[in-house]
């Protein structure tokens, strides 16, 4: 059995990627991805504690996770389209009429 | 069955009229409100009846709690009436002198408002004349030395509104101070002996913790022998005020200013008794303080004897009758002070009723003249002269008077029974309540007994001169040759106080004892011991007043006064004469020794104090100028340069700051988040170096 | 070394290797394919942990309904590549820094400080069941599922609200 500790450490590790992915990447779709991958992370953190725990509570937050992200991306894509409409670019530093 | 819950209508009936008289009084006429008045003072009086009757079946002393009224901590003062038989004598005087006074009152004020050109002044002063009974009855009935003190200043402000009842004139009737000056004079100096009585009060309180007689009167013993002679001696500053003794007697022949029913009702019956009834009331105290009794009969001596030295010298009737007043008050302040309280009240009682017969027999006489030197017949209206200052008709001057006894035979007739009680004449009422005092003064102090038998004498011997000069002889003037009867309405009061001056005696007759007896249920036996008959002292005392008329028949009688003619005393007297004639100079040695000092000490805080040191100096040097350097420093450098560059500072600092924090917003998300995740890793690392 | 350690490690290193492939790719296709990757072979973890309701349902949800979705966003819109920017230049080595120090505190976390989870216990045939996880789903959570149904409808009508061009343009 493997410990759950590694399943941890992998969790971690795609966690700090997907940040990496949010920080340095440009393309809001990617940017989006990212964040769908630290999303997962933490749903593996979930499980993986689930199981530790032999609860059955951490596989349901998984699963309303799940569904939380899938409004959310189907709300984010449709909010890049309307960006992408006015801009004709999904570039996230063309983006910065807020600059203050 | 008793009466003893009827007592507030004592102070309330009066009350009642005189709130009648200033709601509707003008409305109600002459008669009207006079009637109003007259019907208050008596309903008072027939509750004081009442409850001298339920006294009779039940002696013992009734407090009748009408309303809380001062309720502090310790201090429990609630508006409550005592009925016992020292305060229902007092009642039974005020009442029943104050309502004849009435009666006489609506008679002599009906002249007296139209010789003083005001007749709207008439209900003004039955509204005055009722507020004094409510006072004075407030005064005798109070349970506490504090509703006592009330009352005591009820009576002091009815005292001044009445001497000042013709504010605007002189004495002699034209336009002047005089008279609202000597009621000044009456209040400044009775709040001199106020002040006594306030810090006697406030010593009783603070040692004895109430102000109620009953518990004062149980804890004095318990006190220390010395505070009780200092708060007697207090007390006696008060009487001194109240009841015109010296050395504060000066008020009492300035108050004459007042109408004569006035004279009669507070200057002589009712109100300077007060004093007496105060050391009465405080028996207990006195009696554990024997320095302050022999103080208080010393100078009730003594003032009986200088007042009546004064009142040999004087040419208006009415100041002769003051100084007798002072006189005879000093006799019974000077009994209550030897502990002989009962024959103290006794000459009280009688005192009132002669007095106030000779007032409002003197009332009469002048009355009888002012109607004879400008006639008015009935309410006919007629113009008013104001008499120029000084050459002013002036119908109080004894010198123009004389024969009286022809033109105006009622009044002289209860003048001489009046004039006779007060020498002390047997049977007269005047001759056993003197007696007593004499009697007790040689049991108790020799020198007391001289003074007043001296003081006796002389009494006597001023009221034989005054009845001489008024009603024997030649008249010395037109006015007194067609002088004129007063009404009936003014003569029936008189005859009543004259029956009184006669009959008052038997309310202590030797033997009897009536008022002893009555008085001992409220002073106990120890203050109220039966003073026997002593045949030398009342033999003495009436040879000596037979030698005195004598004496002033051989003046005065034998020959007698002719018209703008000098006093044969003044040749026989010489200088004496003088002084007497000017009481001592003590008016002159008062203005000298306090009221000059006192004018210069004005002027100079007015002048020098107040205007150069203050004004000029002080506000204009010191403080305006020292307020606008301050001021200039304040605007210059304090506000311009300090606060405005703190506040501007301030500006430009956050201006700055907020320019400088503006460069991290630059739009970007992704700088956004970096920073979130910078802040992440930092909680983290604290996280983990920290906990 | 053990069955289970062999396929742990080579899943685990098929994930890194997706998600590392995902961040790095030019085309934003290849991204979402490599993305689709990772998906798996986390489902493929799950049903490890002995979870596989989650695991089919990341499956059908994330792999397939998601991902679809998001290629087809980017077929749509025809953003598979941007041009280069200059733009915040040195944002990158900050970002790499920080993400390397979030590593190490994370490892840091997980193996220096604590116990080390591995004792695991064997668990009874029917956890995590479809049956199991369905019972908890509408006994105590049926309040929070309720609310997510919701959730889902107001997503709904906000992107058709988002999406429909305004009136005025037609």
């Amino acid at each position: 059995m493997v410990p759950v500790s590694y399943y941890l450490a992998l969790a971690a590790i795609l966690f700090a990627l997907g940040a990496l992915g949010v920080l340095i990447r440009r393309n809001a779709i990617i940017i989006f991805m990212s964040i769908e991958l630290m999303l997962n992370a933490a749903n593996l953190l979930f499980v993986a504690f689930a199981r530790s725990f032999e609860s059955l509570d951490g596989q349901i937050y998984v699963f309303f996770v799940i569904a939380v992200a899938a409004a959310e991306v189907a709300v984010g894509l449709a909010l890049i389209v309307t960006i992408f409409r006015t801009k004709h670019s999904i570039d996230i530093d063309e983006l910065s009429s807020m600059k203050g | 069955m008793n009466y003893f819950d009827l007592v507030p209508w004592i102070v309330f009936l009066p009350v009642l009229g005189l709130l009648l008289n200033i709601l509707i009084g003008k409305r109600l006429g002459e008669r009207g409100s006079s009637l109003v008045a007259f019907l208050a003072s008596g309903g008072a009086f027939v509750v004081s009846v009442l409850q001298w009757l339920s006294l009779s079946a039940h002696p013992e002393a009734h407090i009748v709690k009408f309303a809380e009224w001062i309720n502090i901590g310790a201090l429990q003062v609630p508006w409550a009436f005592r009925v016992d038989t020292l305060s229902v004598t007092m009642m039974l005087v005020v009442s029943g002198v104050g309502t004849l006074i009435h009666i006489y009152a609506a008679g002599y004020m009906h002249y007296d408002v139209r010789y003083k050109g005001d007749p709207a002044a008439y209900q003004r002063f039955f509204i005055y004349l009722n507020l004094f009974i409510a006072a004075m009855m407030i005064l005798v009935s109070g349970d506490s030395y504090l509703m006592l003190f009330v009352g005591w200043e009820g009576v002091g402000l009815c005292s001044f509104l009445l001497i000042g009842f013709w504010f605007n004139k002189n004495p002699d009737g034209s336009s002047g101070m005089e008279n609202s000056n000597a009621a000044k004079k009456a209040f400044i100096a009775n709040r001199v002996g106020d002040l006594g009585l306030l810090l006697a009060m406030f010593a009783i309180f603070t040692l004895m913790g109430s102000l109620s007689f009953d518990t004062v009167f149980a804890r004095a013993e318990f006190i220390n022998p010395s505070y009780i002679l200092a708060i007697t001696l207090f007390m006696l500053i008060g009487v001194a005020g109240k009841s015109a003794q010296l050395p504060l007697y000066v008020w009492l022949p300035d108050a004459m200013a007042g109408p004569t029913p006035v004279s009669a009702l507070i200057h002589a019956a009712t109100m300077v008794t007060a004093g007496v009834y105060l050391v009465a009331r405080s028996a207990p105290l006195y009696s554990l303080a024997p320095a302050a009794q022999t103080t208080v009969a010393v100078v009730g001596a003594l003032t009986a004897l200088f007042a009546a030295t004064i009142a040999v010298g004087q040419n208006d009737i009415k100041k002769v009758l003051a100084y007798s007043t002072i006189s005879q008050l000093g006799f019974m302040v000077a009994a209550v002070g030897l502990g002989a309280f009962v024959a103290g009240m006794f000459h009280l009682v009688t005192h009132a009723f002669f007095k106030a017969l000779l007032f409002l027999g003197s009332g009469s006489v002048i009355l009888a003249l002012e109607r004879a030197h400008h006639p008015i017949d009935g309410d006919h209206e007629q113009h008013h002269e104001e008499p120029k200052k000084g050459h002013a008709f002036d119908p109080q001057d004894m010198r123009i008077m004389g024969g009286l006894r022809k033109v105006i035979p009622t009044t002289y007739r209860v003048y001489l029974i009046g004039a006779l009680a007060l020498a002390g004449l047997p049977p007269l009422a005047g001759f056993f309540s003197k007696d007593e005092i004499l009697t007790d003064a040689l049991h108790a102090n020799p020198l007391v007994y001289a003074l007043l038998t001296a003081a006796a004498f002389l009494t006597a011997f001023y009221m034989g001169r005054q009845v001489l000069l008024v009603f024997f002889g030649e008249p010395r003037s037109h006015a007194a040759e067609e002088a004129v009867e007063s009404p009936p309405i003014m003569t029936w009061p008189l005859i009543v106080l004259a029956g009184l001056s006669i009959l008052g005696g038997l309310i202590n007759f030797p033997g009897l004892h009536g008022l002893t007896n009555w008085l001992e249920h409220t002073l106990g036996h120890e203050f109220a011991h039966a003073t026997e008959f002593n045949l030398t002292v009342a033999l003495t005392s009436t040879l000596l007043a037979l030698l005195a008329i004598y004496l002033a028949w051989t003046l005065y009688g034998r020959e007698p006064l002719k018209a703008k003619a000098a006093d044969p005393l003044a040749k026989r007297l010489g200088s004496l004469f003088t002084a007497l004639q000017n009481k001592w100079w003590v008016d002159e040695f008062y203005g000298w020794l306090i009221i000059r000092p006192y004018q210069r000490f004005a002027a100079f805080l007015a002048d020098v104090v107040d205007w150069r040191f203050w004004h000029d100096w002080v506000h204009d040097s010191l403080i305006a100028r020292g307020f606008r350097g301050l001021a200039v420093f304040l605007a210059n450098p304090v506000d311009l340069g300090v606060i405005d560059g703190l506040a501007n500072g301030l500006a430009t600092g956050a201006r700055g700051l907020a320019s400088s924090l503006s460069i991290l917003q630059t739009g970007y998300v992704r700088n956004y988040a970096l920073m979130v995740f910078f802040g992440v890793v930092s909680m983290l690392a604290y996280l983990i170096f920290f906990s | 070394m053990t069955a289970d350690l062999i396929l742990f490690f080579g899943l685990a290193a098929v994930a890194i290797g997706a998600a590392l492939g995902m961040l790095l790719s030019k085309n934003a296709v290849y991204s979402a394919l490599f993305l689709i990757l990772n998906f798996a072979t986390v489902a493929v973890f799950f049903l490890l942990l002995g979870a596989p309701f989650i695991a089919m349902a990341q499956v059908a949800v994330y792999a397939g309904a998601i991902m679809v979705l998001f290629l087809f966003v980017i077929m749509l819109l025809g953003a598979e590549q941007l041009l280069t920017s200059h733009k915040s230049g040195w944002q990158r080595p900050i970002a790499i820094l920080l993400t390397l120090v979030l590593l190490v505190e994370s490892i840091y976390l997980i193996f220096g400080r604590g116990r080390l989870l591995s004792q695991v216990a064997p668990v009874a045939s029917d956890y995590a069941s479809p049956e199991a996880i369905g019972e908890l789903l509408f006994s105590r959570y049926l309040l929070p599922f309720e609310v997510t149904s919701i959730l889902l409808l107001v997503a709904m009508v906000g992107v058709i609200v988002l999406i429909k061009k305004p009136k005025a343009n037609n």
